[in-house]
């Protein structure tokens, strides 16, 4: 049985259950899953229904990291031998904006909490605005392309580093198109003891633009084209990388109607050229390329 | 029912929530061509692609449609179909 | 009975009601009793997880999820922290846990001031926490232990505000009588909630409610507040009978039965307040007390049978509702409206940590009396407004 139960509010496609289906079989049942407001917390909880199997609390959008540090405090509190594991999985929004302040807190603090972010790059349960981890020139509902934009001007915030800044034992990334990278990461990590964070790169059907079949495959081709990474980092070391097969950034980009102007616009072409070269500077500093 | 306090709920209620309501199109398991590698349930949304005898099927109570373990399986034993009611 | 800082008896009084995490964020003048708290983790005298959190959103949110899963949580903070609270205070409130929160209070910026008022406590009235305003070190202590076991009643499930005045409390030294440990125990039983967060019964909190439900939920803590007002009562008399001190339940009166004017305040202006009333009634006038003790729950029917009796009265308001007047003066306007034709006057005073002297309220008194012979009233005055700076 699955521990994120059916009857979700999830659009088709869902790119954020599949993630946490993918954490879920990792952990197991013995977890507590702390998650901030967002898409994730109203597809699963509409009261008096919830989809999680496994103790779940949800408080606000900007506190998830502390709520999650109080959690383990207190199991710590009560003698609680256990080996019952604290998790957050949060958006983007909650993660890398609004919630980072107490994100830095429970990692500097060195609460043996995993906090996982399923970043699909945009604030989708409000309506698809830009968030802080909205990639370079993708278009949202309040970075939208126009006359004279292409969409988001400044490039994806490197939160992973952020993270691994605080001197963490464990950060990583992956994609919902890699669920056993995922898995083998998730299991990794509850086994260290103290601050955790990873990072799952989690396309949205709805947000990007994408029929709903393809969310898998979109996934595939960001980890293919070297927009989004999948690595590891232990004791503020690179020790993995996912090699890969490069292939043009055009190929993800064209599937998606958040990038669709650059493909019809005036200078869409130097764009391109632009996220080809923060592609190529992924791949050159992380070593991607097989 | 009566609300409990601080609207705590219950583990795994959103069953009562039939979502295969909102499908259009169909996956349509081939188990002749199955070869129970269970990518499609991976990679499933809802959670809801089960094996049985090494063959793998969805529970059309919930699923949505969505054609992912269609699009994913390797071997092309899912495809959608347009729902008719 | 002991000499000692009105912050390390609250600090001594969380000892003994033995919390299992505290979590707080420094802030002045709050931070003598969250020192003295650190300093008792560190020696071992108590045995709870304290969390040196990054900011006052953060010390609420970590007692949210120490809360949910099951312990006895604490924090203290004042002005602009517990503003920073804010959403997380409904949020801890809506979710029904029983966190108690030492409030100091203290004015808000800008300007920026470190100094006393009320204007932080009375800006949360609506969160659903309970609020009790406490009139000396000895009843912002003794409150403490009185307010886990509201919090944690089983059909209350409310957090709790110990509001206390900073300076003016927090770091005056009185003589205060300490408690014992066997004796707090069985004033106050162990945490026992309903929910926990736990993998063998999981359970899913802070799910989100449609219109269809919203409501109910709501009425659900408005119905935990009337509870509250008779528990509050009931607590009260039971630390009475156990510990031998009374500091009244939703109200305290002094000298208020026969007083034809009769002054509500709360907090530590209390004190001043009484021995005003002293020297006036030595002088022949007839002038009582209303201690607001519960701000919220507001007692009503309480004030309104206090009240009965009297000509007129003089409501304190160390905040202000910009643009109207006092908020205890609306509420008590409200609580009266219908039931009595008293000559009621607001006064705005104690402003970021003006003194209120035992003339300044006697000025008040005397305003009172020429009102009800002109049948001429003010409403919402500044008291020892400078008029010369502005």
């Amino acid at each position: 049985m699955k521990l994120l139960a059916p009857g979700h509010r999830g659009c088709a496609g869902c790119g954020a259950a599949i993630a946490v289906h993918s954490i879920l079989s990792a952990t197991g049942k013995d977890v507590i899953v702390v998650s901030p407001t967002g898409c994730l917390e109203v597809i699963s909880t509409p009261y008096p229904e919830s989809a999680w199997e496994v103790p779940w609390i949800h408080s606000l959008f900007e506190n998830t990291a502390a709520v999650a540090s109080g959690v383990e405090v207190a199991r710590r509190a009560l003698g609680r031998k256990d080996e019952t594991k604290v998790i957050c999985i949060g958006g983007d929004g909650g993660t890398v904006d609004i919630g980072i302040g107490s994100l830095s807190g429970m990692l500097e603090r060195g609460h043996d909490v995993t906090y996982i972010c399923y970043d699909n790059e945009a604030y989708m349960n409000t309506g698809i605005q830009r968030s802080g981890s909205t990639p370079y020139d993708a278009a949202t509902t309040t970075s939208p392309a126009g006359k004279i934009s292409f969409g988001n001007d400044r490039p994806k915030k490197n939160t992973p580093a952020i993270a691994a800044a605080h001197g963490i034992p464990y950060v990583a990334t992956s994609s919902i198109a890699y669920p056993a990278d995922i898995g083998k990461k998730v299991k990794k990590a509850i086994a260290i003891k103290g601050p955790k964070y990873l990072q799952i790169h989690t396309p949205c059907p709805t947000g990007w633009g994408f029929d709903s079949n393809r969310t898998i495959e979109v996934g595939r081709l960001a980890v293919e084209t070297a927009l989004f990474p999948i690595y590891e980092m232990e004791n503020g070391k690179i020790t993995s990388v996912k090699k890969i097969k490069r292939k043009p950034v055009e190929e993800y980009l064209k599937v998606q109607r958040r990038f669709a102007h650059l493909f019809k616009k005036e200078g869409g072409d130097a764009e391109i050229k632009k996220i080809q070269e923060t592609a190529d500077a992924n791949a050159k500093q992380l070593g991607l390329d097989m | 029912m009566k609300l409990s306090v601080g609207a705590v709920a219950e583990p795994g209620s959103t069953r009562a929530n039939k979502t295969g309501t909102w499908r259009t199109f169909r996956p349509v398991f081939n188990a002749d061509l199955c070869v129970g590698c269970g990518i499609c349930s991976q990679f499933c949304p809802e959670g809801i692609i089960h094996e049985k005898n090494d063959k793998y099927a969805t529970d059309y109570d919930y699923c949505k449609g969505c054609g992912i373990c269609a699009a994913e399986c390797p071997k092309g034993a899912i495809k959608m179909v347009l729902e008719v009611k | 009975m002991k000499v000692i800082e009105g912050s390390y008896a609250v600090a001594e009084a969380v000892r003994v009601c033995k919390p299992h995490v505290i979590s707080a964020y420094p802030i002045t003048p709050q931070t003598h009793i969250v020192e003295t708290l650190s300093q008792m983790v560190a020696d071992g005298a108590i045995k709870a997880e304290y969390v040196r959190v990054e900011s006052e959103f953060s010390a609420i949110s970590v007692c949210i999820g120490a809360s949910a899963a099951g312990t006895r949580t604490y924090t203290a903070t004042t002005s602009q922290g517990l503003a920073l609270m804010h959403e997380a205070l409904f949020n801890a409130a809506g979710m029904r846990l029983p966190i108690v929160m030492t409030a100091v209070n203290r004015s808000l910026s800008a300007p920026l001031s470190i100094w006393n008022d009320q204007q932080d406590t009375i800006s949360q009235r609506d969160t659903g926490w309970i609020q009790l305003h406490a009139e000396n070190a000895q009843e912002a202590s003794d409150t403490i232990i009185q307010a886990y076991k509201i919090a944690e009643y089983r059909s209350i499930l409310l957090p709790v505000m110990v509001c206390m005045d900073g300076y003016i409390l927090t770091h005056v030294y009185e003589p205060v009588e300490l408690w014992e440990q066997k004796k707090v125990d069985a004033f106050l039983p162990e945490f026992d909630p309903v929910h926990v967060l736990d993998p063998k019964k999981p359970k899913t909190f802070g799910a989100f409610a449609d219109p269809s439900l919203y409501t109910e939920f709501r009425y659900m803590v408005q119905e935990a507040m009337e509870v509250a007002k008779k528990k509050i009562v009931d607590i009260a008399n039971e630390f009475r009978d156990e510990f031998g001190r009374y500091y009244g339940g939703l109200i305290d009166e002094y000298r208020a039965k026969d007083a034809e004017t009769l002054i509500l305040a709360m907090g530590s202006v209390i004190g001043t307040i009484k021995d005003a009333i002293d020297e006036m009634r030595a002088d022949g006038i007839p002038v009582g007390l209303l201690k607001i003790r519960a701000y919220r729950p507001f007692p009503v029917d309480t004030i309104r049978d206090a009240v009965a009796g009297a000509k007129a009265i003089i409501v304190l308001d160390k905040n202000i509702s910009m643009g109207y007047e006092g908020a205890l003066f609306t509420d008590v306007k409200s609580a009266l409206y219908g039931k009595s034709g008293v000559t009621a006057l607001g006064f705005i005073l104690g402003l970021g940590g003006r003194d209120i002297t035992k003339q300044t309220i006697k000025d008040m008194v005397a305003k009172a009396l020429e009102a009800m012979k002109s049948g001429k009233v003010q409403e919402c005055e500044f008291v020892d407004l400078r008029k010369e700076v502005l």
